[in-house]
């Protein structure tokens, strides 16, 4: 937690903590910078062990200690899958690991981002906080609320999924549903932050909110016994989580935690929404915006804050940046449920769905250890998959049973 | 065609404080390039080389200008223009 404040990632500018999210001189986002002289990677290593079941555990790496021990809404040290039948079903010798980051408190890595974003607004003396949502973020910041007894404003687009909106109203919120697109929820929190005394963990606290997605690459570390996994796949909204799980191993690697080569890094759109993958398929930094049209809504962020960076690090690591139909999202989600147990929001369906293009396309060498992260839920997205299931319908006898089943029983 | 800009909070030091300012022009470049010669430190900490910053958003009306033509889009009287910090969100 050594914060010495925060800088412009485009000019270098130093500014002290404070609610500041784009530079005066160039409109650049800060990031938070630290002081990690001194630091002895063996005891860093010891007190993470010795630390909370938790991100608090990495608290010498972000921006607030939190509240170790004591945090009921603790997110972090959600499992790390080893999923040789997905790897089998997708025809790959790679070692393919899910991490499944839909078992967090309110189903989704968003709970990382904001108990960093909301434990900073805190001491900076915040008493309402407040967000820009395509659903997954709005449950984070209501449930984190509700928790800390603060007020809470969650803006989202007034069409997403009903899922989403009661799995945020249900935390007595202030749920504010806007006739647009997220990009148009963005853009109005940009002028209420002028207007509100209010923290946006995503626009005024998003250098501090945007470095609890650090934590996914620490876990990952950790759980592969501190060791960096050859390959990552994740999902690009923003941008942010895709960057800053570049920027966990990056430190941890420059601060000697662990050994290695950055991963490659392989980034998931919806061709339904796909500005940073267009971008770097045409070899360009910057993104166009794009009007979304998918069902993976979480994903659906036409202008994307931090898709320079993205495509800049997927290009540094010898990665890429792909895009799948709303079909292969649909057969993602339903390859990782049946490959593996675990049930996806669209989102995720979008990273299994590149998964297996890459898989396909022979990307992967036998023995690589490939890691994909599932940021969200299944039961939050089922408009998506609602017309996908069969049920076998019957009365309630054995004879009805075995008239159904008799197919089967011979086969088996 | 008179126009108001409107200017975020962070930038309001190279305008006097003031959050509104009133111009003339018949397009976005215009009006910005107006904004400019009342307050000449804006220009380089909203543009380069003579386009936008990259992480600098500019909406007529609520509609960002990448959508439309760019600094060319065409403004009508009453209009308002607002500039932005494009990295929020997500």
């Amino acid at each position: 937690m050594p914060v010495e404040g925060l800088k412009c990632k485009e000019c270098g500018t130093k500014y002290q903590e404070s609610a500041a999210y784009f530079c005066e001189h160039c409109f650049g986002p800060l990031e938070v910078s630290y002081d990690h002289s001194g630091l002895d990677a063996a005891e860093a290593k010891r007190r993470i062990q010795a630390g909370s079941h938790g991100i608090w555990r990495y608290s010498d790496f972000l921006p607030t200690s939190g509240k170790p021990g004591g945090d009921p809404l603790e997110p972090g040290l959600t499992p790390l899958v080893r999923a040789d039948r997905l790897a089998d079903l997708l025809g790959t010798e790679a070692e393919v690991y899910i991490k499944n980051d839909a078992a967090n408190p309110t189903h989704s890595f968003k709970d990382r981002v904001v108990a960093v974003a909301v434990a900073k607004a805190m001491e900076l003396g915040f008493t309402t906080i407040a967000c820009a949502s395509t659903g997954n973020l709005a449950n984070a910041v209501a449930a984190r609320a509700a928790a800390e007894g603060l007020e809470s404003y969650v803006l989202v687009p007034a069409d997403l999924e009903e899922q989403k909106l009661i799995a945020s109203d249900v935390y007595g919120t202030n749920l504010v549903g806007v006739r647009g697109n997220y990009d148009a929820v963005n853009r109005l929190c940009t002028e209420l932050v002028d207007a509100q005394p209010w923290a946006f963990v995503n626009v005024n606290l998003r250098p501090y909110y945007a470095e609890g997605s650090k934590t996914l690459a620490f876990e990952t570390v950790e759980q592969l016994g501190w060791e960096l996994p050859d390959r990552v796949v994740a999902p690009i909204g923003s941008g942010s989580l895709f960057t800053k799980l570049g920027r966990g191993f990056q430190e941890w690697i420059d601060l000697g935690l662990v050994e290695g080569e950055q991963p490659h890094f392989h980034g998931a759109q919806a061709d339904g929404c796909s500005p940073v993958a267009t971008a770097f398929a045409e070899g360009r930094d910057v993104v166009k915006p794009q009007r979304p049209d998918t069902i993976a809504k979480s994903l659906a962020i036409g202008d994307p804050a931090d898709g320079p960076y993205a495509i800049e690090h997927a290009r540094a690591t010898g990665g890429n940046i792909s895009s799948v139909s709303d079909g292969e999202i649909r057969e993602g989600i339903k390859l990782l449920a049946e490959g593996t147990g675990i049930f996806t929001e669209t989102a995720g369906g979008v990273t299994i769905a590149v998964l297996r293009k890459l898989a396909q396309r022979g990307e992967f060498k036998a023995g690589e250890k490939v890691v994909a992260y599932i940021t969200g839920e299944g039961l939050k997205t089922l408009d998506a998959t609602r017309d996908s299931f069969s049920m076998h319908e019957i009365d309630p006898s054995l004879d009805a049973f075995d008239a159904e089943f008799a197919a089967q029983e011979v086969s088996a | 065609m008179s126009v108001t800009v409107k200017i975020p909070t962070q930038l309001r030091v190279a305008t006097g404080g003031q959050s509104e300012v009133e111009v003339e022009g018949t397009n976005v470049g215009e009006a910005l390039d107006a904004v400019f010669a009342a307050y000449g430190d804006l220009r380089e900490r909203i543009t380069q080389d003579g386009t936008l910053r990259r992480f600098v958003n500019v909406y007529v009306s609520g509609e960002d200008i990448r959508f439309q033509q760019g600094l060319e889009t065409q403004i009508k009287e009453g209009d308002e223009v607002t500039i932005l910090p494009a990295v929020a969100g997500g």
